[in-house]
């Protein structure tokens, strides 16, 4: 049997929902913190479409072992290759390491972490100012490394798509 | 970069890249300009909380690390709080059901200063933190004015500009807060206040306001629009410009000791409820005194810990953490002070965090630093 030219149908509706999230996610980070009036909404959003980013991601990583995603092609540069490698791990870390390191922030500032309506998350580092210092810079720092991962990704596969026609993005745009 | 001289199929017929390639990079500068849109960088006059904790730190002429950015000086306070069970009826929040909760909390003046002296401290404050037994969290910062200065957060921008003190004189510029008081007449109520209201002798005898409006929802979905106060029962002892000019720098927090050897000191949690005509988007505006007052529980603070080691120093009293069956309003002022508020906190807890702040955190030797 001859591998698909295609991701399959949950790496697909997992890419492009949380393609959408993720880019919310940035916008309404960097936005909520550089507003006096919008803040409050926006931070109500930002908690729970991190932790829904946290348990997604749990699932995607599951289905891409059990179902490994299309060869790269043949005639693609070495340098390539292995950049497409390193920047989708680059990925899947930070998808995880934003919303874990929110939800420590959150906890090591002694913050509630409110969900949506009475559900809330425990705090699950202890609250303590030198950590809550360290992890509110990291999730400054790793939102900009993640903003500029996603565009080199889009790049990439705009790339593959307009210039190359090499089928790699189509693997994540349609089906079999 | 990839390589765009990169046969893009054998046999295929090469087609010129450069139009795709330049589709493609102005797709990625779009994206990355209006990410620093949003962010604030493209537009250096747009009012920002970052910008904003600036101009406090430049109004209060000093930044004393690892303190609040207002209101630094002041002491962390502990207690009980015993609900009566009347809040029950106007809101599902737990903290409402009659019983008893702990409670943690700091008392301060207003003012950048962690050093300044009581007698200064027109505006004094109240903070708090209720965890009910659901775990759900209520913070509440009031104070002593009974209506805020301005109804804006622009208006309370250009306040601090107003009051920036000139270096040559060390004190505001009356021309600019003359100006400023001309461009904001709702600020007249507070600085009415400011002028004429009694000074009362103690923390314990002051009345805290929580002046911002919000939405008190019940068990039943119902809802209606609140503002609360915390009522000493310590009676008042108004104190004169002569007492005021005599007295220790440090005696609110003197008198608050002397007062708590001898035991507790209690204030009742007043809810009064908004009529459909009252202003609830701007807290310069009183409601009317006849509005119906509730009083739904007791506080009773029995302990003080210095703010450089107790429990209230890591703890950003945002006034917008609540828990379900207390919403915020449209006042523009709560999501004004919660935007600020964090980063005075991130400031701080930064500066605590990497060993920046000696002094706040009592490891400067002598310092009497926090004391109020």
């Amino acid at each position: 049997m001859s591998p698909s030219k295609h991701f399959n149908l949950p790496a697909r509706l997992l890419h492009w929902l949380m393609s959408a999230m993720i880019l919310t996610m940035l916008f309404v980070g960097v936005g909520m913190v550089a507003s006096v009036t919008q803040r409050p909404w926006l931070v109500d959003l930002h908690r729970p479409v991190g932790i829904a980013i946290l348990l997604l991601v749990i699932v995607r990583l599951i289905n891409r072992l059990l179902s490994p995603p299309p060869p790269l092609p043949a005639d693609l540069p070495t340098l390539q290759s292995i950049a497409a490698k390193l920047s989708h791990l680059l990925l899947y870390a930070l998808m995880f390491a934003m919303p874990l390191v929110g939800w420590s922030m959150l906890s090591a500032g002694g913050y509630p972490i409110p969900m949506f309506g009475a559900v809330h998350l425990p705090a699950i580092v202890p609250h303590d100012p030198a950590l809550y210092a360290v992890l509110r810079c990291a999730h400054t720092w790793l939102a900009f490394l993640l903003f500029a991962t996603v565009l080199l990704h889009l790049a990439a596969a705009l790339f593959h798509a307009w210039v190359r026609r090499d089928g790699v993005f189509q693997s994540m745009a349609g089906g079999d | 970069m990839p390589d765009p001289a990169t046969p893009p199929e054998a046999g295929k017929p090469r087609r010129n890249p450069l139009p795709a390639l330049a589709a493609i990079a102005a797709i990625i500068a779009a994206m990355a300009l209006a990410f620093a849109w949003v962010g604030g960088w493209l537009t250096p006059s747009k009012l920002t909380p970052a910008r904003f904790v600036d101009v406090i730190e430049k109004a209060n002429g000093e930044v004393s690390a690892g303190y609040r950015r207002a209101h630094a000086k002041g002491v962390c306070i502990a207690g009980t709080f015993e609900s009566n069970g009347a809040g029950a009826a106007l809101s599902k929040a737990r903290v409402f059901a009659a019983g008893k909760l702990p409670v943690l909390g700091r008392m301060s003046i207003g003012g950048g200063s962690p050093h300044a002296a009581d007698s200064g401290g027109r505006v004094r404050s109240l903070s708090l933190q209720l965890i009910a037994d659901d775990g759900q969290e209520w913070r509440t910062a009031m104070n002593s004015f009974p209506v805020f200065m301005v109804a804006t957060a622009q208006g309370f921008y250009d306040l601090n500009v107003a009051s920036t003190a000139d270096p040559a004189t060390g004190k505001p510029d009356p021309a600019k807060m003359a100006a400023f008081g001309k461009a904001h007449p709702e600020a007249a109520p507070f600085f009415e206040w400011a002028k004429t209201a009694p000074w009362s002798t103690s923390l314990a005898s002051t009345t805290y306001n929580g002046v911002n409006a919000f939405r008190f929802v019940d068990a039943a979905g119902g809802s209606r629009y609140v503002r609360w106060s915390m009522r000493p029962q310590t009676p008042f002892e108004a104190m004169d410009a002569e007492q005021l000019k005599a007295a220790d720098p440090n005696f609110l927090s003197a008198d608050l000791a002397t007062r708590l050897a001898a035991g507790p000191l209690r204030w009742d949690l007043v809810v009064t409820v908004a009529a459909a005509s009252d202003p609830i988007a701007d807290p310069t505006k009183a409601w009317p005194e006849d509005r119906q007052q509730i009083v739904v529980g007791t506080l009773i603070v029995d302990r003080t810990e210095p703010q450089i080691n107790g429990a209230c120093r890591d703890i950003n009293f945002d006034p917008l953490v609540l828990p379900t069956g207390i919403e915020g309003s449209d006042d523009p002022i709560l999501a004004a002070r919660s935007a600020i508020y964090s980063v005075s906190f991130n400031r701080r807890e930064h500066e605590i965090g990497t060993g920046k702040a000696p002094d706040a955190t009592g490891q400067a030797g002598s310092s009497t630093g926090g004391k109020p």
